[in-house]
């Protein structure tokens, strides 16, 4: 399994990692190695395999509708690289909501 | 191609209602952000902050419970979380936690218009922040603004089979839905303050076809009349674009209030990838059968029972039943004033003309809006006074015996003689073009009668004696 | 008298409780070897001395009002990924330069109510991706036993730190070995405990189905009594649950207890001949304690580097995508677009193995390769699992090697990804299955640490920690390096 520049391209821009020119061979490179090694997962009958997403079992909790206190404005915007009346700011959006 | 007008419509709808519960989703921070300063009802949690995690609101589940089983849904035991990853600045994780493959219940209906529309499912997840832009429209504005005081709010979605045909269809699947929704006590489920959010996947066809055409996903849409027209203009754009042949493309449009039209939202990115998978830091959850089967038995009667109710016990009009049943509160209120001694038909008149239209219609005493409908009905004053109380009813709260102290219709024809003379000769026109022949004349002098008694007369009784003395 | 940074919690206890030292002086002390060894070391990323002084006063305070326990004033060294009330916290990452958390990770708040002092966050791999600590976003720290050799990682910070008599104890994070694997190169005991012992809430994730919080330190008894401090049911992680943990048999030997030696586990590649000497003497030394050695299998071995480099990138491609230059930390300027914004601050936060992890998880999610890498990760998963369950029928506990190599020269294995991935060959196994698992120093070889790593059935830590004991007894016990 190798992956191509276009696929690294893609890929890139779905985890909205930035690229540099030439990184896209860089890492095609690198990339292919790790999945040629992961390739020998697919020796592996699974057909009648579970898969396990919680390992150790989990029991099924949930809390009660009880509201507790949230953060000041001050708190929530401390650590925000921009923020304006109370606000978060980001660039302009210009794309959808994507959900 | 079909001519014009041979165009049969395909709607799904994809709805999202906020849960009336006490704390978020997955949080302890309270529901009642409306209103509130921005980024003041958050806490690490909901913020997304790094090594937050969440745990699930029992609650939130009970409802969404409540609201399949009510949608007559099959309930699965077996359930769980999945993260829906995608970047948007209003979504402070990355990724929404909702529900992918394993959604809480499959497979119920909601009767519409007297058809059943397949519900495919009905899941819980959490919403997202929201966004302020500086300018009115997106692509002026150069910053954005993000408050996350709804992030994390427990957000049921409902997902129906494309099986609506209408614009007027998909209205009353959302209205029908927010009856359901209220009854159970799942939520308020207003669109105006975006507890519920209504999306409608639309295409067309040529009638008689089994094929689906390439559909458009409708957004921004904030009321049951914006959904209406969204949908309407959007069948209608279709065919336009079809009969010119051109094609529909499949993308999200947004609904534009002011211009009254849908516009494109398609952005130049890549498609979407949510790249779902099982949310790692929620258990899997496994619904006692005992826990279901109580839920179901504390359903209470649905709307489209109580409007078959109404109906055939009541003696209510289909559309009278239908205003009325399809909020449970307000149907309870008119029980009441039944059980209290008045017939239904008017009251049920009285609740539809005069109290729904207003803002919270339920505020005044049923006992004391029998009272008003009691005087009414015998006569003893008429349905102006009975305005008038009521207004004041509303306003201060006063009982009726109080308010209607000294207000008695004048009933008898001695009393009013002196007072249609007077009228009579007061307006010459009038009674001239009456007697030309123009019967629609009276009007004005019942009202000039009424205002010379200060409303109490009976306008029947005027009107009587009006014509009485006109065809002499 | 030896040095004050030179003794266990055991030893230190009691002096502080009779009050032959303040918890002043100790914290003294370790502040003084800080400056006298950290500038070679680098363990810290940054310290927290008016803290520290603070809570050391306090613990003064509660030894006279009797309201001390048994960790009150030991001074304790905290990985970067502890999300620390109001202290600078930043997974090792320049995303998170500058970040303030206003909460507390609960392992963190229950040292702090049992009166430990906070020395500092320690260095790491960027969001606990390495095994060297080379990938931090600071610098790398260097093996206080050998200081042009790395110290293991990703909690390499924390595992110098006591190495080097920086800390009486630390905190690490657990993810595919990053407790246990420095632990074995720097000579100290790790312990990852089982998934769900210890509460994730203020760990910053990397992978959350296979993170664990635990503890560094330079005995098994140590470690076992802060492994004690913070376990147990967080009603803040939905994942972490109250289960029995009795620690009273420590010291109750492996007489008659069935010790599993898995084949495979010394047939991995880049297997050293010293470190496989030093665990078969090791394992004699634990037969001559009065354990029964049986052959065991883990059949899946060869499978579990390839499911492990599936499911935790997947789960951290996730976990990371919060850090947008939005909320927190780190949003490179002057950017034209939102999506500017997002390209150029995750380009610019990011290092190199954090982002070649993050487009391995993002391709394995995506559309059309979901069945094929992560659903077929997930099925391995279960039959790695399947082998410690049948293992473990046939013995109480798997010994092996914790690493397969001593610590290596700083640089060796920067250029090759796949390399570096073969330092948790061993250890990854343990996080698949959710294992609790505890390495601890066996002889060292050529002058280098070597691991010992102990993996118990879940949510069996006594009898991983019975087992180190016993050998701990009878064979090398964990000592202060002296950092030349
Ligand atoms: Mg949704
Ligand atoms: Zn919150």
């Amino acid at each position: 399994m190798t992956l191509s520049r276009d696929q690294v391209r893609h890929v890139a821009l779905l985890a909205r990692l930035g690229l540099e020119p030439g990184e896209e061979d860089y890492y095609a490179e690198q990339l292919s190695r790790i999945l040629e090694h992961i390739e020998r997962l697919q020796q592996v009958d699974t057909d009648a395999i579970p898969p396990t997403a919680q390992v150790v079992e989990v029991l099924p909790v949930m809390r009660e509708d009880v509201p507790g206190p949230c953060l000041s404005q001050e708190a929530a915007l401390a650590n925000a690289p921009e923020s304006e009346g109370g606000f978060f700011v980001v660039r302009a959006i210009q794309e959808p909501d994507p959900g | 191609m079909p001519e014009a007008g041979e165009w049969e419509a395909v709607i799904g709808m994809e709805v999202h209602a906020h849960l009336k519960t006490a704390s978020k989703m997955f949080c302890g921070c309270g529901t009642d952000y409306l209103g509130k300063p921005p980024n003041s009802n958050v806490c690490p949690v909901c913020l997304g902050l790094p090594g937050t995690l969440p745990v699930i609101n029992r609650r939130a589940v009970e409802l969404c419970l409540k609201s399949a089983l009510a949608l007559n849904c099959e309930i699965q035991l077996a359930t769980k979380f999945d993260r829906k990853n995608y970047y948007y600045p209003d979504l402070p994780k990355g990724y929404q936690i909702s529900q992918y493959d394993l959604p809480m219940s499959r497979a119920g209906w909601l009767e519409v218009d007297g058809k059943r529309v397949g519900i495919t499912r009905v899941h819980l997840e959490e919403d997202t922040g929201r966004l302020v832009h500086a300018g009115d429209r997106l692509e002026s504005a150069d910053r954005s603004y993000v408050d996350l005081n709804r992030s994390g709010m427990p957000l049921m979605e409902v997902v129906s089979e494309p099986d609506l045909r209408s614009a007027a269809e998909a209205r009353d699947f959302a209205m029908a839905l927010r009856g359901i929704l209220r009854a159970v006590g799942a939520g308020e489920a207003d669109m105006e303050k975006g507890q519920l959010r209504a999306e409608a996947n639309v295409s067309i066809r040529p009638r008689g076809s089994e094929e689906l055409g390439v559909k458009t996903e409708l957004k921004n849409i904030n009321s049951f009349r914006a959904l209406f027209n969204a949908v309407e203009y959007e069948i209608k754009r279709q065919a336009r674009e079809l009969e010119a042949g051109r094609k529909v493309v499949q993308e999200t449009r947004g609904w534009s209030e002011p211009e009254r039209r849908t516009f494109s939202q398609r952005s130049k990115e890549v498609a979407q990838d949510y790249r779902y998978f099982p949310e790692p830091d929620l258990p899997p959850l496994a619904f006692a059968p005992d826990w279901i089967a109580d839920l179901k038995g504390s359903l209470p009667e649905l709307p489209a029972a109580r409007r078959e109710r109404l109906v055939s016990e009541r003696g209510l009009s289909e559309y009278q039943a239908r205003l009325l049943a399809g909020d449970l509160e307000v149907a309870d209120y008119l029980e009441e004033l039944v059980r209290l001694g008045l017939p239904a038909q008017p009251a049920a008149n009285w609740m539809i003309g005069e109290m729904l239209p207003r803002d919270e219609p339920l505020v005044v005493a049923a006992a004391e809006t029998a009272e008003l409908l009691r005087r009414l009905e015998a006569g003893a004053i008429n349905r102006d006074q009975a305005r008038a109380v009521l207004d004041q009813l509303y306003e201060t709260g006063k009982p009726v015996v109080e308010l209607a102290a000294g207000l008695e219709q004048i009933s008898d024809a001695g009393a009013l003689a002196g007072v249609i003379d007077s009228v009579l000769a007061a307006n010459p026109t009038a009674v001239a073009d009456f007697k030309a022949g123009k019967e629609a004349a009276i009007g004005p002098l019942v009202g000039k009668v009424m205002q010379a008694t200060g409303g109490s007369a009976n306008p029947k009784l005027a009107r009587d004696l009006l014509l009485a003395r006109l065809k002499r | 008298m030896t040095d004050l940074y030179a003794l266990t919690i055991g030893e230190l206890a009691p002096m502080l409780r009779d009050r032959e030292i303040s918890a002043v002086e100790l914290l003294d002390a370790h502040l003084q070897r800080i400056e006298a060894v950290d500038p070679k070391v680098k363990a810290y990323l940054r310290l927290t001395p008016d803290l520290a002084r603070a809570q050391a006063a306090d613990a003064d305070r509660r030894f006279q009002a009797g309201e001390a326990g048994p960790l009150t004033g030991i001074p304790v060294a905290i990985k970067d990924v502890l999300c620390v009330e109001g202290v600078e916290t930043t997974a090792g990452s320049r995303i998170l330069a500058g970040f303030k958390p206003p909460y507390e990770a609960t392992a963190i708040a229950r040292l702090r109510a049992a009166g430990c002092v906070f020395l500092g966050m320690t260095n790491c791999d960027e969001f606990a991706m390495g095994s060297s600590t080379e990938n931090s976003g600071f610098y790398t720290t260097h093996n206080p036993w050998s200081l042009d050799k790395v110290p293991g990682g990703s909690s390499g910070g924390s595992a110098a730190a006591v190495a080097a008599g920086e800390a009486v104890f630390g905190l690490g994070t657990d993810t595919g070995g990053s407790i246990r694997q420095p632990a074995a190169l720097c000579g100290v005991v790790g312990m990852k405990p089982t998934y769900g012992r210890v509460s994730r809430y203020g760990l910053i994730a990397f992978a959350s189905s296979l993170d664990q919080i635990g503890p560094f330190a330079r005995s098994v008894a140590d470690a076992a009594l802060v492994l004690s401090a913070v376990a147990g049911a967080d009603p803040n992680d939905s994942t972490c649950f109250e289960r029995p943990l009795d620690l009273s048999q420590l010291e109750a030997g492996v007489k008659g207890m069935r010790l599993g030696v898995p084949k495979e586990y010394f047939e991995v590649a880049g297997m050293e001949a010293g470190v496989r000497e030093s665990v078969e003497q090791a394992l004699a030394a634990l037969q001559g304690a009065g354990a029964e050695l049986v052959d065991v299998t883990l059949p899946h071995t060869d499978y579990g580097l390839a499911a492990y480099y599936i499911i935790a990138p997947a789960e951290a491609s996730s976990n990371l995508a919060r850090f947008d230059g939005v909320k927190y930390g780190l949003r490179a300027p002057r950017t034209e677009s939102l999506l500017d914004t997002y390209l150029h601050t995750r380009r610019e936060g990011f290092g190199a193995e954090v982002r070649r992890r993050i487009m391995l998880g993002t391709y394995a999610l995506s559309s059309g390769y979901y069945d094929a890498y992560y659903l077929k990760a997930q099925k391995v998963r279960t039959l790695i699992k399947r082998d410690f369950d049948a293992a473990f029928e046939r013995c109480d506990a798997v010994v092996s090697a914790t690493s397969p190599t001593v610590a290596f020269e700083i640089g060796a294995k920067t250029g090759d990804p796949l390399a570096m991935y073969l330092n948790d060959v061993l250890t990854l196994g343990g996080n698949l299955a959710g294992l609790p698992g505890v390495s601890l120093p066996c002889a060292p070889a050529g002058g280098l640490p070597v691991g010992l790593q102990v993996l118990a059935p879940q949510f069996r830590e006594d009898v991983a920690l019975r087992v180190a004991r016993a050998y701990e007894q009878a064979g090398v016990r964990a000592e202060v390096a002296s950092v030349a």
